[in-house]
């Protein structure tokens, strides 16, 4: 054993210093040439940040469409889920108070239309998307509150809709945040 | 088809196609072949001559094992010190507080034997120059770890009688500068040009646009993500892991972190065949693996797509499946097929949790998990999967009545002892260790070393127990992925877990490469009509047979108590 030691030392140290401290160095530089230079994709809106474009927030006014519920609540020096079994039935109560919380608030909507998506909270507790089907289900309620006329609202949702990677891969996403601020700045 | 298995489908797919080469490259390089990234070898010999390393000098296996372990142990002293003194240490911009001993304990050593439990949040319970200059290093040089102790293995294969296996040193080294950093470059930077940060800026606070004012974690997190991934780590920089939308911003970021996190192991497979110049024996291995896999994918992806009954009892639609603790930039499938990766090697990143996932999903993970060995994690997986090889043909060579033979050695009573133990070690590390947590939270439900064990379980009932089975389980097979709901940030679950990830990691590699130390030192016998092929589909058949029948027979009770005791009442 001792015969190792001083050499595991040794060589610890120097891969510390490259592993740790020159390899991370190096991305950070690389990072300066991405979008958001390596801090952060931000959002802007009248000139202001509003927000990091992945970084989902919490909206509950009825003039902007509502992002998933968050085991966090949006808090993003922090993130998680909630971790409840599929019957626990404490989880099931409160997903039954969110079911109902939504069609309070969206009284054109029957039960049998919401997707799973809006009465289940996220993994991340901060996911800055919905399914297009899940943003269509509240345009009525968007429409009267703002007073826009719901085509209107189904084209901007569509504007807003990322497809697939090439069309075949992976899952539509709309930005919730990005759609939201199209929706201020529309008119 | 839906574009969500298609997703699954294609990145797949790719990893084969990434794979192939790869195992190529990592033969070239072991054999000491002239290739591409020989430009490192000026830094190497600087390192060599530095630490006073002459890698030429070769090793017998029980050398190899002493260097391994102590430059480990070396490794425990640093982490375990660095995280309990971090508050006072620079790169702090957030703040955060050093760690208690008994968290400091089980933090290092779940980074150091690639396990990556985390029983801290990375935003609030490490600071940045502990994620980078300790838990990034020890996932670098864990992985490396596992691959020089595969190389070694390798190494005694190839030859016919051999003692002599190569320097320690130089096939560690060189797995770092020719393998793990030049990949994780390249996937460190994909992942910036898709949104992961990467600079050092800390916690910034941005006012909402409904005006609500929230503080937003970040850091130099991108080449964190790039090595929990390529070294089977799974160690995430935030707390949500790779579900946080920082560190896996979107499909193009899934298929990156996917593809890296099981391409060296399948990469190995292939190298495997290529090196000892047996590539039929090797292909058998991959046909296997992969059919285990798929035996535990189909069952994940048709439950999470069908979504969770419970919910729709209560009339809502699930149009793509269950959402409960999942991305809807991933979906189901892609949440499923990530969970059966994830366990299978001994990655234990996640992309949605597992705990909200199907009660047949948990079964399939935890299977996962106490297999061990499809694919598996970085080097170790193949030697899990030789534990069963040694196993299987000792089996067939009493049902033939003739002296077992594997690889032109004969297999003696010492080595299946070894392997027979090595066998037997997860069964008990997992069962006791689940009993052992069972025995605490009913009879000391208060007691004050465990700080809070009335409220460990998250969920009542079957998932309850099988939180606890998880966590024991994903400790044993170094995986890292958690039932998250379990409260496992206190003193009994800190120092339980830590001792089992020891035993469950160094046993698993002594083993196998005694074995084959042991084994390429006898005389060799060329094969004759009478030798047991070992690349024959028959053989693969009986190595699946031994696996099935050694996992139901160690583990059919307690997967009955938990997961599969749950399907039943979920969907009854």
């Amino acid at each position: 054993m001792k015969k190792y030691l001083l050499p595991s030392i040794k060589l610890t140290v120097l891969l510390v210093v490259l592993l740790g401290g020159i390899y991370p160095l190096l991305l950070a530089g690389i990072a300066k040439l991405a979008p958001g230079k390596g801090d952060g994709v931000t959002v802007m809106h009248n000139g202001k940040v509003v927000g990091f474009e992945q970084i989902g927030q919490k909206f509950t006014e009825d003039k902007y469409f509502w992002s998933r519920p968050s085991a966090v609540d949006y808090n993003a020096a922090g993130s998680g889920g909630s971790n409840k079994a599929a019957n626990n039935p404490d989880y099931l109560k409160v997903v039954q108070e969110r079911i109902d919380t939504f069609l309070v608030h969206n009284p054109d909507v029957k039960k049998s239309e919401i997707p799973a998506e809006l009465v289940t909270a996220s993994a991340s507790g901060l996911d800055p998307h919905l399914s297009p089907a899940a943003a269509n289900i509240q345009v009525a309620r968007v429409a009267k509150a703002r007073g826009i006329a719901t085509d209107k609202l189904k084209q901007l949702i569509a504007d807003n809709t990322k497809a697939p990677v090439w069309g075949m891969f992976g899952t539509p996403t709309v930005n919730v945040l990005k759609l939201n601020v199209a929706l201020d700045e529309l008119k | 088809m839906n574009t969500e298995i298609l997703g699954v489908i294609a990145t797949y797919g790719l990893t084969l196609l990434l794979a192939w080469p790869l195992a190529r490259y990592i033969v070239k390089v072991f054999r000491g072949d002239k290739v591409w990234s020989d430009f490192m070898s000026p830094l190497e010999r600087l390192f060599y001559k530095f630490s006073g390393i002459n890698p030429k000098e070769e090793m017998d296996w029980k050398q190899h094992m002493k260097a391994l372990l102590t430059i480990n142990l070396v490794w425990f002293v640093y982490a375990f010190f660095a995280l309990l003194f971090q508050d006072k240490l620079p790169l702090n911009p957030d703040g955060n507080p050093g760690q208690s001993p008994d968290l400091a304990f089980n933090s290092a050593i779940s980074f150091l034997v690639n396990c990556n439990l985390q029983h801290y949040s990375g935003e609030t319970g490490v600071t940045y120059f502990t994620q980078l200059f300790v838990l990034a290093f020890l996932q670098f040089v864990s992985a490396a770890t596992g691959i020089a102790a595969l190389i070694v293995v390798f190494k005694a294969f190839k030859e016919k009688t051999v003692t002599k296996l190569g320097n320690f040193w130089e096939i560690f080294l060189k797995t770092i500068t020719r393998i793990l950093l030049p990949l994780c470059l390249l996937i460190a930077v994909i992942l910036i040009f898709n949104g992961t940060p990467a600079s050092y800026a800390g916690k910034t606070s941005v006012v909402t646009l409904q005006g609500d004012t929230v503080n937003v974690s970040r850091g130099p997190a991108a080449g964190f993500i790039a090595i929990k991934h390529l070294g089977t780590n799974g160690g995430g920089w935030f707390g949500a892991n790779s579900a946080h939308p920082f560190e896996n911003p979107n499909y193009i970021g899934y298929i990156t972190e996917m593809v890296a996190q099981v391409v060296i192991p399948i990469a190995m497979v292939f190298a495997l065949g290529m090196f000892i110049q047996r590539r039929k024996f090797a292909y058998v291995i991959f046909g296997i693996m992969t059919i285990g896999m798929i035996c535990l994918l189909i069952p994940t992806m048709q439950a999470e797509m069908s979504g969770n009954p419970a919910l729709a009892h209560m009339g809502v639609q699930q149009l793509t499946g269950s959402m409960e603790g999942k991305e809807v930039r991933f979906g189901p499938a892609g949440t499923a097929y990530w969970s059966t990766v994830t366990t299978i090697i001994s990655t234990g990143s996640i992309c949605g949790f597992h705990d909200s996932m199907m009660p047949m999903s948990g079964l399939m993970e935890l299977l996962g998990m106490m297999l061990n060995c499809l694919y598996g994690g970085c080097g170790v997986g193949i030697l899990n999967y030789y534990i069963y090889v040694i196993i299987a043909v000792f089996i067939s060579g009493l049902m033939v009545g003739r002296t077992p033979e594997f690889m032109g050695h004969k297999l003696e009573a010492r080595e299946v002892k070894i392997a027979a133990l090595i066998t037997l070690l997860s069964p008990f590390l997992i069962l006791a260790g689940t009993a052992i947590a069972c025995y605490v939270f009913v009879h000391h439900p208060n007691a004050d070393w465990a700080v809070k064990p009335s409220s460990w379980l998250n969920n009542p009932g079957y998932h309850g127990f099988s939180e606890m089975l998880y966590e024991m389980t994903s400790s044993n097979a170094n995986n890292g992925s958690g039932f998250e709901g379990l409260g496992d940030g206190n003193m009994f679950w800190n120092i339980s877990t830590g001792f089992v990830l020891i035993l469950g990691r160094y046993l698993p590699i002594i083993g196998p490469v005694a074995i084959a130390g042991i084994m390429g030192a006898k005389k060799h016998i060329p094969e004759s009509a009478g030798t047991l092929r070992t690349d024959s589909l028959t053989f693969g058949a009986m190595t699946f047979a031994v696996i099935v029948i050694l996992t139901a027979l160690s583990y059919f009770p307690a997967l009955a108590l938990g997961p599969i005791a749950e399907y039943f009442s979920l969907y009854k």
